[in-house]
């Protein structure tokens, strides 16, 4: 069963022009993951656990404002700064070139949270409950984590093994993306997305919608002088993490300042 | 030169066992009292294991708090022993035989203090197996030794063992004398630690040899452990203030400048409980004020480079925790306690003559440097993490809870109660040391001169 499953490097695109902050994805991912429920307490403790959050940001004075929104999830850098200062390899990089965390291993050290430049690592400080009601709801295929431990965006790598043993099964080859779309073997938020802001595939495979971007990426890094021809740009790419999570700038029709009645 | 009239042997036996061979009134109900508040402590961290860390204030993003601030305060505290027995015997400083058994003692109970601290702060205590001690052979898998988590235990469990090798070499001889003056089990106890001790030249080299050794080879780990520790904070990337290369020497002489700060304080607090005053004598108290001025100047010039040359780069991260530690209120309330605290009132009173020989001044001193370094760590490590970087949905700050505070308080009584509790069982101030700096400081009349009696080789 473990024929062609190496030969992915998961990665995502995130279009920012696309994105309008409705938060579906951060409802999907916490349905999907079995996250407990942030009541308001948790937000007021700063302890809540989004795996993936929309960050909201105000540009313009009032009265010509606009809201800014960027969702940020686990970027799965392949030079990933929270790897090598876990004491009990309960982080690494698998196959899929995806940043797991291993919640057997973790001993809740918590360094890992404070190395990682997108701030995406949760940990675990109360043991997690939900409503009696909702224990039904739980997804079996994903571990329910105890307290004690860090957690964080897996791409919703349940998923992405239930795809590839699917496609094994069913169909003899290897996933792809088309039958990623098929099937929508993509991770929650993906599915959720309203607006088709968030693009999921294998970019490896020179048929995906991702991989021009990557590409691109790839071509042109931040050291190279040239721009790049897309609107591609990495997080905090200055800190040479290499993220697997492009994001596409937005592009502003009626920039604040220039078109002042727009407002 | 030394002042103080020169003891006989029978007079330094008398004085140093007195802690050992009679009890003061006081002191079953101070170990009582202290042994309370550790017992509490004792209950929190219960709690904290059963229900979760969720009982501390720590969030996110700054989910390292008290407990490791406490954890580099006491690995702080540790650096005085070697500091004064290794430095200060290689370099033939004689002040130092008072102090440097209390030193080493202090030594090892602030490391197994502070190796409480960062096991009770992960979230599942009980994997310590994974994690310290690298014997997982069930999972095949072994320790990750690229992350400081993993240097941390191996400098601190070596510096603990090559410590505790040193102050038993140097308790050899004075086992023999508590041996020889005490009956029944503690008789049999400490003719087994004094491993066959005669007091023959043999003995006597061999002890010798063992110390100066010793004193050499702990020095690599003197250096090292607080660098590793640092390391803790200078291998995090992604933490703008933390990431600095200064971090190793400006924790070490930090470590120095807290540690002999504290052996000084508990000096000045043997010599008021036993009556030591001919042993612990102003002109100890006055030389290590005089140290701990160089100490102290060499740590403010480590602290203004780690400020400068952050500033220097401009970067906004950067820019944004000095703005946080240095003008925003209330860190930068803190920040001003902690300099004048580590720095300036201590410094200025150790340039006085008449203040470093007055006890009180000289312990509200030691008091303010350790306050003051306690303060530093927490600086360091809390606003760094706060994050006032670019992702503004992650700011946030951090105030200790109760139950954080009972355990640093704790940490506290328990390293003065392990340390009363051993001046029951040893004798804080070094016998054999006292007589041979007593030994060496004789002097015989040759004609007119005055002249050393015994001339040392090494």
């Amino acid at each position: 069963m473990v024929t062609n499953r190496i030969d992915h490097t998961w990665g995502m695109v995130v279009d920012l022009d696309r994105c309008t902050g409705c938060q579906a994805c951060v409802v999907a991912c916490q349905a999907e993951n079995n996250l407990a429920i942030n009541e308001k307490s948790a937000f007021l403790e700063k302890r809540a656990l989004e795996w993936i959050r929309i960050e909201r940001y105000w540009e313009g004075e009032y009265p010509n404002v606009k809201a800014r929104f960027i969702p940020i999830m686990c970027q799965h850098c392949s030079n990933a700064p929270c790897e090598p200062v876990c004491p009990v390899f309960a982080t690494y990089r698998n196959d899929g070139g995806l940043n797991v965390q291993v919640y057997n291993r973790c001993i809740g050290a918590r360094y890992c949270i404070n190395n990682c430049p997108y701030q995406v690592r949760f940990f675990n400080f109360w043991h997690p409950t939900w409503p009696a009601s909702f224990e039904n709801y739980l997804n079996p295929d994903v571990t329910v984590r105890t307290r004690g431990i860090t957690e964080k965006c897996t791409f919703c790598v349940q998923r992405l093994r239930r795809g590839e043993l699917e496609v094994e099964r069913r169909a003899g080859g290897r996933l792809n993306d088309q039958n990623m779309a098929e099937r929508n073997y993509m991770p929650a938020c993906v599915q959720a997305c309203p607006t088709n802001a968030l693009t999921f595939g294998d970019h490896l495979d020179p048929d995906t919608k991702i991989r021009p971007y990557f590409d691109d990426v790839h071509a042109h890094d931040i050291h190279h002088e040239q721009e790049r021809t897309t609107r591609s740009y990495l997080l905090l790419e200055e800190l040479a993490t290499a993220p697997n999570v492009i994001y596409l700038k937005k592009v502003e029709p009626y920039p604040i300042g220039e078109n002042e009645h727009n407002g | 030169m030394q002042e103080g009239r020169i003891l006989t042997a029978t007079e330094v036996n008398r004085d140093l066992l007195r802690s050992i061979l009679d009890t003061p009134r006081w002191f079953w109900p101070v170990v009582m009292a202290l042994g309370l508040v550790v017992l509490a402590a004792a209950i929190v961290i219960g709690v904290m294991i059963n229900r979760g860390l969720g009982i501390t204030n720590l969030n996110r993003p700054v989910v390292w708090g008290f407990f490791i601030t406490n954890f580099v305060f006491w690995i702080g505290i540790s650096h005085a022993g070697v500091m004064l027995s290794a430095i200060l015997r290689l370099a033939k400083a004689e002040w130092r035989r008072p102090a440097t058994r209390a030193a080493e003692v202090l030594t090892i109970f602030s490391l197994m203090t502070a190796m409480t601290m960062p096991i009770i702060h992960t979230g599942r205590p009980w994997r310590i197996m994974y994690w310290a001690f690298p014997y997982d052979f069930a999972r095949g898998i072994w320790p990750n030794i690229r992350t400081p988590l993993i240097w941390d235990p191996s400098a601190i469990l070596t510096y603990l063992t090559s410590s505790s090798l040193f102050v038993l070499i140097a308790l050899i001889p004075d086992f023999a004398v508590l041996r020889d003056r005490t009956t029944g089990i503690s008789h049999q106890v400490y003719s087994m630690l004094s491993l066959g001790w005669q007091g023959n030249p043999r003995q006597w080299k061999l002890q010798i040899i063992s110390g100066v050794l010793l004193s050499a080879l702990i020095l690599p780990v003197f250096v090292s452990v607080h660098s590793i520790v640092s390391w803790d904070f200078g291998m995090a990337m992604a933490v703008k203030s933390w990431h600095s290369t200064i971090f190793a020497p400006y924790f070490v002489v930090g470590a120095v400048h807290s540690g002999v700060s504290a052996v000084a304080f508990v000096l000045i607090l043997l010599r008021k409980a036993y009556g030591w005053q001919a042993y612990i004598r102003h002109e100890h108290i006055d030389a290590l004020g005089r140290l701990l001025v160089v100490v102290a100047t060499g740590w403010f010039y480590f602290f203004s480079m780690e400020v400068i040359f952050g500033i220097y780069g401009r970067e906004a991260d950067e820019i944004a925790v000095r703005t946080l530690q240095f003008i925003q209120w209330p860190v930068s309330a803190w920040t001003m306690v902690f300099v004048i605290t580590t720095y300036f009132i201590p410094v200025s009173i150790w340039l006085s003559r008449y203040c470093r020989r007055n006890l009180w001044i000289m312990s509200f001193a030691c008091i303010s440097v350790n306050i003051g370094m306690w303060l530093e760590r927490f600086l360091i490590i809390v606003p760094g993490l706060a994050n006032r970087q670019v992702f503004t949905f992650s700011w946030n700050m951090y105030s200790p809870s109760i139950p954080e505070i009972i355990i640093i308080s704790a940490t506290f009584a328990l390293v003065a109660m392990f340390m009363l509790l051993f001046s029951r069982a040893i004798p804080l101030v070094p016998l054999y040391d006292i007589k041979e700096g007593d030994i060496l400081k004789t002097e015989i009349q040759i004609g007119r001169r005055a002249v050393p009696a015994v001339y040392r080789e090494d």
